[in-house]
């Protein structure tokens, strides 16, 4: 990463993805729009933030050449991240007694 | 006494220790933010009723907002790329831009979201959704301002490490942009979550 | 490059960057915050085995505060050590905070405590116990320590951090002990605060929330700082499967430490809006309290709180219990004379319980109504998860078998260790399985279990871990009778105070009751073992004297112990006795050439080759 012209292509990358990020931008706003029910509009939202943040953690934080470790330790992370949410969920949503429809 | 590996990376790992600390950091960040998050989630599927954000809050604005905090994403990446290129002058630009942006994000929110929601008795108490609002971008907010405070430093009186070690200064700058994408990357979820749905 | 240059006693001793100063600062910190927890406790055991009669004239107290007259006096004029001189003055403190905790209205006006009051006690009692005694002495006391010089790191990898860590600890510490003082007294709505009672205590409850915040902060840099050491400063030769078992358990459980306490923070940050904004997280709509409607938006959930808290509250228990399993394994390598049995076991089911220990927690809420599925699903990891405990402890079991036992006190603590972990394992089967839960849920015996666990498991552990390196950290051998006393003392008491809770608890006595169930008729027939339990209590803290003791004489007149007095193979032994502070740990930068535990290797001729040592010889 040390010599100029390597330097100078990552930047056109960071105004390349700045660019995608303001595109994307519009369109999950433009997205919002659609008259979907409101678990499409979730997917939808995520995907769409889940690109958005990939770029940002792959070409901004310089995921795509990172180390092993850090590899390891955010697939953890995302692996607990993703138990937090949804095992809670099915949690409340296997409650025996009162439901709320 | 020396602490190995503080600047030059080590060999089996291929990393310098700040590199290694500020992932952890990041890592139980995304715990922190997924508590909340599951705290969203929890409270809107128990409700009987939960508003559309758009009819509360401020799409403009909020786009507005993201197109700030990701601009300012790009220019701290500039800015450490500025560093690399041995450009004292261009970092301080960038950086400058950096947390001007990160400011411009902060004023939008105070004075033009909550502070016209506080005229208007929309306080946290009032609802769940209000509540996890204010509590999310909140705690957000938070941590944009401890990253504009340390992006401030570093433009500041942290830059004067560029002329004695310049390499662990740029790695000083590398991290503390890690952690600044980091805010960003929060943003572009809860952006959409709390208003576009 | 981090050199540390001029010092002053700010720098040197109380704003240190040395992980062994911070180590001490830690430990010291933790032993009394324990002796201040357990002497809670035995508040409490007053009012159980008597309850609605007054205190008498605080017989402990007086323990205390001679305790602390006699050590004061002993740090001035006889030893002249700082350190002996300010433990005597804690000590003193401590027995005026006692003296103003057993009298006064709102507490125990006329010497007869209130149930508002009890329930301040277990509360703080929990709380201290766990985030300001055990969990700091074993991590960031011996963990602190120990750690780099077993993987031959001059310091931890960030040692502004470490600094910054220990202080957020101590200010958490303070903020709690503030909390005795607010009016309202202390949180009393148990160390798990649930929701909505703890939305709705008074105002130490805000403070505990305060308290704990500063010590998620200093738990989190600590975990950042020992995950990176562990992996980055490891000296040449350490690879992983070289490392002393010790370093593996405190690097799983910074990494449990790391990701599981953060939820509590969103939780605790959630709560605080609560009481202090006024918003509904927890708060269901429709909540009577007193006498009409809680004027309050609704539309909260009380079970958020809980799933959020245990989502760390579970992990915490690991964390409790796995450094503790690093210092027995240490003890019984080295006494047993053989290498651990079974080290790549240990492991392996090391990593794999840190991962199961983020997917059991709901197995504390079978009783909030989920669903069979899920239910099942909770019973089923934690069923599971007993598995690589078992390993852990089957390992330690055969290592001994075969070789050379020395009973030093150390090993007699690591000894009693596991059995008294065995209990407390078994005991906590009935628990995990949902249908035999639904009877013995939020009883005695839940206390029963765990406390067995952590009391004479991990606190075992802990005193193990005091005896064995104390010689390192100041040079000097501690007394060995007094240290055989204070071990079988402390195990016959041990037993006295929670065997009988599993009777109480199978009987069907609640926990957190403030009379000790006296008012239940399912209650009247074991309510007996409140005395026997009581005077166990009293029993045990009596013997802890014993050990404040040791360690005072030991620092004074403690026989020399040299560098290596155990005859240990593991890298801090090769490091001088007391090494010294802000100048890196080993005269020469270690290499290492072998495994942990190379001891009666056969054609050695002494039977220990430390780790950095090349050739047989």
């Amino acid at each position: 990463m040390d010599n100029i012209e390597s330097i100078q292509k990552h930047i056109r990358n960071y105004i390349m993805v700045f660019g995608a990020l303001a595109i994307l931008t519009v369109i999950t706003v433009g997205a919002s729009y659609l008259q979907v029910g409101v678990v499409s509009a979730i997917v939808i939202a995520v995907i769409i933030a889940t690109v958005k943040g990939s770029l940002v953690a792959s070409i901004f934080m310089h995921l795509l050449s990172e180390k092993k470790f850090v590899y390891i330790l955010l697939g953890v992370t995302a692996l607990l991240f993703l138990v937090l949410m949804f095992v809670t969920l099915f949690t409340v949503n296997d409650q025996v007694g009162i439901h709320v429809s | 006494m020396q602490i190995p590996y503080t600047v030059e990376p080590r060999p089996d790992t291929g990393l310098h220790n700040a590199k290694i600390g500020i992932w952890l950091f990041l890592a139980s960040e995304v715990m922190l933010f997924g508590g909340l998050f599951s705290a969203y989630v929890l409270l809107r599927t128990g409700s009987i009723v939960w508003p559309e954000g758009s009819s509360i809050l401020s799409v403009p604005i909020g786009t507005f907002n993201t197109m700030a905090l990701i601009a300012s994403s790009v220019t701290m990446v500039l800015s450490w790329a500025a560093l690399k290129m041995n450009d004292l002058s261009k970092f301080k630009m960038y950086m400058f831009l950096t947390y001007f942006l990160g400011l411009v994000f902060l004023i939008v929110k105070v004075v033009f979201e909550y502070l016209p929601k506080f005229e208007h008795h929309l306080y946290p108490s009032e609802s769940t959704f209000l509540a996890i609002y204010f509590t999310l971008t909140g705690l957000h907010a938070l941590h944009v301002l401890g990253g504009v405070i340390v992006n401030i430093y570093f433009w500041g009186p942290g830059s004067k490490m560029w002329e004695t070690e310049p390499e662990r200064f740029t790695n000083r700058v590398e991290v503390a942009g890690l952690y600044w994408h980091f805010v960003d990357l929060v943003w572009i979820f809860l952006f959409p979550v709390l208003y576009l749905l | 490059m981090t050199e540390i240059n001029r010092e002053s006693i700010w720098t040197k001793y109380i704003f240190s960057q040395d992980h062994k100063v911070i180590g001490l600062q830690y430990a010291f910190t933790a032993l009394f915050f324990m002796l201040f927890g357990f002497a809670l406790m035995m508040i409490m055991r007053w009012q159980l085995a008597y309850p609605g009669k007054p205190i008498p004239a605080n017989g402990f107290i007086w323990v205390i505060g001679l305790l602390g007259v006699v050590i004061t006096l002993i740090g001035l004029f006889r030893s002249k050590k700082n350190v002996i001189t300010l433990s005597g003055i804690i000590f003193l403190f401590m027995a005026w905070i006692i003296i103003y905790l057993t009298s006064g209205e709102g507490r125990m006006p006329e010497g007869i405590m209130i149930p508002d009051f009890y329930n301040s006690l277990g509360a703080m009692h929990g709380t201290i116990m766990i985030f300001l005694g055990v969990v700091p002495l074993l991590v960031g006391g011996l963990g602190n320590y120990v750690l780099p010089l077993q993987i031959g790191a001059p310091d931890m990898a960030f040692p502004k951090i470490n600094m910054v860590s220990y202080w957020s600890y101590f200010l958490g510490g303070i903020t709690m002990l503030i909390s005795f003082f607010v009016p309202g007294g202390a949180a009393n709505s148990g160390w798990t605060s649930y929701p909505p009672l703890s939305d709705l205590a008074t105002t130490g409850q805000t403070v505990w929330l305060f308290g704990m915040v500063l010590l998620i902060t200093s738990s989190l840099l600590g975990s950042i700082n020992f995950i990176t050491t562990v992996i980055q400063l490891r000296t040449k030769g350490l690879t992983w499967m070289r490392l002393p078992f010790f370093v593996w358990a405190q690097f799983v459980t910074a990494f449990l430490l790391l990701l599981a306490f953060p939820p509590l923070e969103a939780a605790g940050v959630l709560q605080l809006m609560d009481r202090l904004v006024g918003t509904s997280f927890f708060l269901p709509s429709g909540l009577y309290v007193g006498t009409g409607p809680l004027p309050v938006s609704g539309g909260g959930s009380p079970l958020l709180w809980q799933h959020l808290f245990w989502f760390l509250a579970h992990p915490e228990v690991y964390v409790l219990i796995l450094p503790a399993m690093g210092i027995v394994a240490e003890i019984i390598a080295n006494n047993t004379r053989k290498p651990l049995w079974g080290y790549r076991s240990m492991v392996f089911a090391t990593i794999f319980l840190g991962f199961m220990s983020f997917i059991v927690w709901a197995h504390h809420m079978f009783m909030t109504g989920m669903g069979t599925t899920m239910t099942a699903f909770f019973q089923t990891t934690t069923m599971i998860i007993s598995i690589p405990s078992v390993i852990i402890l089957s390992a330690f079991f055969i290592s001994l078998w075969g070789g050379s036992i020395r009973f030093n006190t150390p090993m007699l603590f690591a000894l009693g260790f596991l059995p008294m972990f065995g209990i407390g394992g078994l005991t906590g089967l009935p628990l995990g399985l949902a249908s035999s839960d639904i009877h013995l849920h939020d009883t005695y015996y839940v206390i029963g279990h765990f406390h067995y666990v952590v009391a004479p498991g991990t606190i075992f552990a802990l005193f193990a871990g005091i005896y064995y390196w104390f010689p390192k950290v100041t040079g000097k051998m501690m007394d060995e009778l007094l240290g055989k006393i204070h071990f079988w003392g402390s195990m016959i008491f041990m037993n006295g105070i929670f065997l009988p809770m599993f009777i109480q608890g199978l009987a069907g006595i609640s926990r957190r009751l403030y009379d000790g169930g006296e008012s239940y008729l399912h209650a009247q027939d074991v309510l007996f073992w409140n005395e026997v339990m009581s005077y166990s209590a009293w029993g045990l803290g009596l013997m802890q004297t014993v050990f404040i003791i040791n360690l005072a004489l030991s620092l004074r007149n403690g026989k020399d112990a040299g560098s290596n007095p155990w005859k240990a193979t593991t890298l801090e032994w090769s490091a001088a006795s007391s090494p010294p502070i802000a100048h890196g740990n080993f005269d020469n930068v270690p290499e290492v050439y072998r495994p942990a535990y190379e001891y009666s290797v056969p054609e050695a001729s002494t039977d220990f080759i430390p780790q950095n040592q090349k050739e047989v010889k």
